[in-house]
């Protein structure tokens, strides 16, 4: 009996030394890529400009000011003026939210529908998975810009207004990214599923909607994860590429996109660059860094590159 | 005592190996290839045999978690392949299975307490605000502390781990619980605690176990019935006593010579069988067991030796005994 009790007490003492969590353990690993912690600082740093910095900015957004029209940077205006007399550091800002905003949104919209649909592919097997994945081969037959430019065109021919046409790039840009990730997590969840775990909930008698919302998506997430932050990234440029063509975000509401417009004009291309190599700087370091950030996640999530 | 449990009649599984483009159907693998026992309620019953003999097979098909080919599975008087959804269901709280492998029966991302508790707040047995002091009753019989609660299943060993898995299976308070090779994913001390820990809950829960095993001193330990398999098919099955005093298939007497017996200077006969268990595929005929048996003769080859009970409920397959 005593001899049971003092290794049962071993055993306490064994266990009471906490080990960190998977997160703890990622974070560690992520850390030590240099690349990846600067790209995610730099994330952050753009954040809060772009969240925070509009409330700092003595300018009002949208106040044309025909006086201070086309003016260079200036102590001022840091970035200078468009030619509306607008300041653009704060329309960069304001810029940055929505593109930001779009970007994230559009990724959650398509983890939710991809991982969704991709599981009950995955999970279901038959006709459902028949059905479910043909769509996705077919949407991902058409090559993807074409498809928005198409689909923004329309939009401005049923002359949406501005502010509903943020929503529906939203919504465009996840209808056109679900299909891989629905690929990607069906793959998955296959080979979850025969899994002696999967068995067991079987054995315990849960529903299905337990098996894949609390068994099988959560083994998905380092994963998904992965994708999310490399997904943010596409939405953000292909945003840009369709409001710089004037398809997506228009005036007067700000978007990277749509600010790089002034390179078109061939004036504001040669003379005024502070109108257009701000915005594009932004889309660049961004998408740059939001892809180091997915790549390095990719490394820190991978159990094999453990040391 | 004395009341049945489980009745198994003639089950069959087969596996069709391959159904290509050009082959309608593929060869047969035959898992278990007729095979009937009966279980009592609060027996342990101990079924032995060699890898592939399909012990896990039908450890899975009596619990309907695969389709069966022919045959009958009775769960208290009711066909459990024809049961409705919501019999279904009761049958699931009302039977388990423990894994062989601790380590992938367990979800990597569900705490330990969510695991064994969320199949009781699923069947409706406990309410959420109960469900946690529960979990600690079920795993204070198992053996686990009150603060493994809120740990993963990757902070834990083997032998812990394997305690998990019990006390998931024990939440719902099963009657029935299907061992498929608990313990031989453990080293022998663990062994040893968790063995211990099968029988004390067995007695304080007048549980019944499908004990499957390829170790015949933990059967001998655990089981009150035992059936040896080979090859799909029951060879003999006896009471725990009769089985180990008397063997009489030729296979069970070269099993039993292979027990290890702790006593270096013990002489006794080794029988020492030849070759392979051969493929289920393409058994051989007659008696399966005649290619590798020390007595096989041309009978052997010709006839199915039939399933026969050679006295006081010592059912043996064999033309010889």
């Amino acid at each position: 009996m005593e001899i049971q009790n003092t290794t049962v007490n071993k055993q306490k003492n064994k266990t009471m030394v906490k080990s960190p969590s998977l997160w703890k353990q990622t974070y560690r690993r992520l850390n030590k890529n240099k690349l990846a912690m600067i790209s995610l600082f730099f994330l952050l740093f753009m954040f809060l400009l772009s969240f925070v910095g509009p409330h700092f900015s003595p300018y009002i957004l949208d106040r044309t000011n025909i006086a201070d029209m086309n003016q260079a940077p200036s102590a001022a205006h840091w970035l200078g003026t468009d030619n509306y007399g607008r300041d653009v550091l704060t329309r960069l800002m304001m810029a940055g939210q929505i593109s930001l905003t779009i970007g994230i949104a559009a990724m959650f919209l398509s983890i939710i529908i991809g991982s969704l649909l991709g599981a009950i592919a995955g999970f279901y097997r038959g006709v459902v998975d028949m059905v479910i994945m043909r769509l996705a081969d077919i949407l991902m037959s058409i090559p993807g810009l074409p498809l928005l430019l198409i689909m923004g065109a329309i939009l401005s021919e049923w002359k949406v207004p501005a502010e509903y046409r943020l929503y529906i790039i939203m919504i465009m840009l996840s209808f056109v990214g679900w299909p891989g990730l629905a690929r990607l997590v069906r793959g998955q969840i296959l080979s979850l599923k025969e899994q002696p775990f999967m068995l067991a909930t079987e054995v315990l008698g849960l529903s299905d909607r337990r098996k894949i919302l609390h068994h099988l998506i959560p083994n998905t997430v380092p994963l998904l994860l992965v994708v999310a932050t490399l997904n943010v990234a596409g939405s953000i440029l292909s945003e840009s590429a369709l409001s710089f063509l004037g398809l997506g975000v228009v005036p007067p509401t700000p978007s990277w996109g749509n600010m790089m417009d002034a390179a078109n004009n061939f004036m504001d291309f040669r003379k005024r660059p502070w109108l257009w190599i701000p915005p594009g700087t932004a889309i660049f370091l961004t998408v740059v860094s939001i892809n180091l950030l997915g790549d390095g996640l990719r490394d820190a999530l991978d159990p094999k590159m453990r040391r | 005592m004395s009341e049945t449990l489980l009745e198994v009649t003639d089950l069959k599984k087969y596996y069709s190996s391959s159904k290509g483009m050009f082959k309608k159907f593929g060869d047969a693998v035959k898992a278990v290839d007729g095979v009937s026992f009966t279980i009592e309620k609060g027996e342990v019953f101990g079924l032995v045999g060699e890898s592939g003999s399909g012990k896990s097979t039908i450890g899975k098909t009596i619990l309907r978690l695969h389709d069966k080919t022919d045959g009958e599975v009775k769960y208290k008087g009711k066909d459990v392949f024809s049961l409705s959804k919501k019999e279904l269901r009761h049958l699931r709280v009302e039977t388990q299975l423990v894994f062989q492998d601790p380590f992938s029966s367990l979800n990597p991302r569900i705490r330990v307490g969510d695991a064994i508790g969320e199949a009781m707040v699923e069947h409706g047995l406990v309410s959420k605000q109960e469900v946690r002091e529960r979990v600690l009753e079920v795993m204070e019989k198992c053996g686990l502390s009150p603060f493994h609660i809120d740990r993963y299943p990757h902070e834990f060993s083997g032998g812990q781990r394997q305690r998990i898995v019990i006390a998931r299976a024990m939440a719902l308070n099963p009657e029935f619980i299907v061992m498929d090779e608990p313990v031989a994913a453990l080293d022998v001390s663990i062994q040893a605690q968790i063995i211990n820990l099968f029988s004390d809950l067995q007695r304080e829960n007048g549980l019944s176990y499908l004990f499957i095993s390829h170790d015949l001193s933990v059967v001998e330990h655990l089981c009150t019935k035992i059936a040896i398999m080979y090859l799909g098919n029951i060879v003999e099955q006896a009471s725990k006593e009769e089985l180990f005093k008397n063997p009489m298939h030729p296979y069970t007497k070269a099993l039993l010579s292979a027990v290890p017996i702790p006593d270096p200077t013990a002489k006794r006969e080794r029988i020492i069988l030849k070759g392979d268990i051969p493929s289920p595929i393409n058994p051989p005929s007659g008696c399966k067991f005649r290619t590798r048996c020390p007595m096989a003769t041309d009978l052997c080859a010709e006839k199915i030796p039939d399933y026969h009970d050679a006295g006081g409920g010592h059912f043996v397959a064999c033309h010889y005994v």
